[in-house]
């Protein structure tokens, strides 16, 4: 088996991490719930992972408040702080991870638009402001085409215009370089299980200062027990319930391995095995490549069609005929499609990983040529 | 009332438990011997974590509380 799906969650996962959260079951109770050394082990380890993913992007500790994953971030962030009298701009690129919370708040929104290589016009933000504008929402890194943002120089439009920048990392936590601080990111929200190398079920959300996020799931906290709200301080403010602490010993063990060791040398390993697959397959007339792939800063994404082919029908011969794993549809992101052309026929999306060969992405592109018409 | 052998500690108590944990970090590197307690009752109705020290180290725990910007709710002396 080939897998080319990275961009779903990444596999396999270190073996670091496997033994975490392995050593996590058979040694920890309850994060933050009393004082016995099974529950102070437990919250030893979320302590640090908080630690660690603050470091990462240079947050504050007490201000990375964790979730199940982006989607649940996300929601956090946005119905936590967007009501139906603000106005919000976005882009066509979103997951629904985003669109969905906003169309929830019942904002007024502004998509901007992309060009024919699928990179957002950033230019048109300054001129669909609005008096009510509150925030900027978009995605770092595109699920779909790999496209990359210009996070920075949004952060600097946001600052000068005093708006919340809520920006969605499920695609470049672990990958690219995010400072929440130079960025002047008001919420980062992350997943935990791609690029951050962890398992599934962890992600959060990081809150500058001065940002006070109205939390979505109230219950119990640790503390203020009597009281008949949520506790105002983060992170217990945005994290009730017990969290999964035994896969954030996971995520502590991934991303403090990524701390130390950085993470430019696996992007360009990724992002180079992308670009050998599209420089092959680019010169195939049949194919569709949608995205700006030999651009400077690209997440180690591919996605195309093959002549008129249901994307469907083309990853299901990849994998049953070559047991080569991708992905195939609209990706949660029906916006782009629309812009693409492809909502009925939908994309076959290649996602790479650092721990992806060469040698595999020529068999991958030998199969392609095998299928074409 | 349990049995046990009672004394004047210093308590520390937080707004949140991260906070506690802060105060074990810095602790384990300034050398206290202290140790993170469940909140005893008699300053606060919730659950929570709170830390317990020796009560000649308050002057000492106040500073480093404040060196390393550790929100905390109070600083008192309990016989426990």
């Amino acid at each position: 088996m080939i897998y080319f799906d990275n961009a779903a969650t990444s596999f396999p996962k270190p073996d670091f991490v496997k033994q975490a959260v392995i050593d996590a079951i058979d040694s920890i109770g309850s994060d933050g719930r009393g004082a016995h050394e099974m529950t102070l082990r437990a919250s030893r380890i979320v302590y640090s992972c908080r630690e660690n993913i603050a470091k990462l992007f240079n947050a504050e500790p007490t201000r990375v408040c964790f979730t199940l994953n982006a989607t649940m971030a996300l929601n956090t962030a946005i119905l936590g702080l967007i009501n139906q009298n603000d106005h919000v701009i976005t882009t066509v690129q979103e997951h629904n991870s985003v669109l969905r919370p906003l169309y929830k708040t019942g904002a007024d929104l502004t998509f901007l638009p992309i060009d024919g290589k699928g990179n957002t016009k950033i230019d048109m933000l300054c001129k669909n402001l609005k008096s009510n504008t509150k925030a900027v929402v978009l995605s770092h890194v595109s699920n779909v085409t790999g496209n990359v943002i210009d996070i920075e120089r949004v952060g600097k439009l946001c600052k000068e215009n005093n708006l919340y920048f809520i920006v969605d990392a499920a695609q470049s936590a672990g990958v690219f370089d995010i400072d929440m601080k130079k960025m002047n990111i008001s919420v980062l929200c992350f997943t935990g299980h791609k690029g951050l190398l962890g398992v599934q079920g962890t992600g959060g959300l990081c809150v500058a200062k001065e940002v006070e996020i109205n939390p979505l799931v109230v219950g119990g906290s640790g503390i203020h027990s009597f009281s008949h709200t949520q506790p105002d301080e983060y992170p217990t403010r945005l994290e009730a319930g017990t969290l999964n602490a035994h896969s954030l010993a996971g995520l502590n063990a991934s991303v403090s391995w990524l701390n130390e060791n950085g993470f430019a040398g696996l992007r360009e390993k990724e992002t180079n095995l992308a670009k050998i697959f599209y420089s092959e397959i680019c010169k195939i007339p049949e194919i569709k490549i949608y995205g700006d792939v030999l651009s400077k800063n690209h997440g180690a994404i591919v996605s195309i069609n093959i002549a008129n082919e249901d994307a469907g029908m083309v990853s299901d011969a990849l994998y049953q005929d070559f047991g080569i794993c991708t992905r195939a549809g609209a990706h949660c992101a029906p916006l782009i499609h629309k812009a693409f052309g492809t909502t009925k026929q939908g994309m076959v999306r290649f996602s790479f990983s650092h721990q992806n060969t060469e040698d595999e992405v020529r068999q991958v592109i030998e199969a392609i040529k095998q299928l074409l018409p | 009332m349990i049995k046990r052998n009672k004394k004047e500690w210093l308590i520390v108590t937080f707004h949140t438990t991260v906070a506690a944990f802060q105060m074990e970090r810095a602790a384990k590197d300034m050398g206290f011997g202290g140790r993170i307690i469940p909140v005893p009752r008699e300053i606060s109705a919730g659950c929570g974590l709170a830390w317990r020290d020796e009560k000649e180290k308050q002057a000492e725990i106040k500073k480093c509380l404040d060196d390393k910007c550790i929100e905390y709710e109070q600083l008192v002396l309990l016989t426990l």
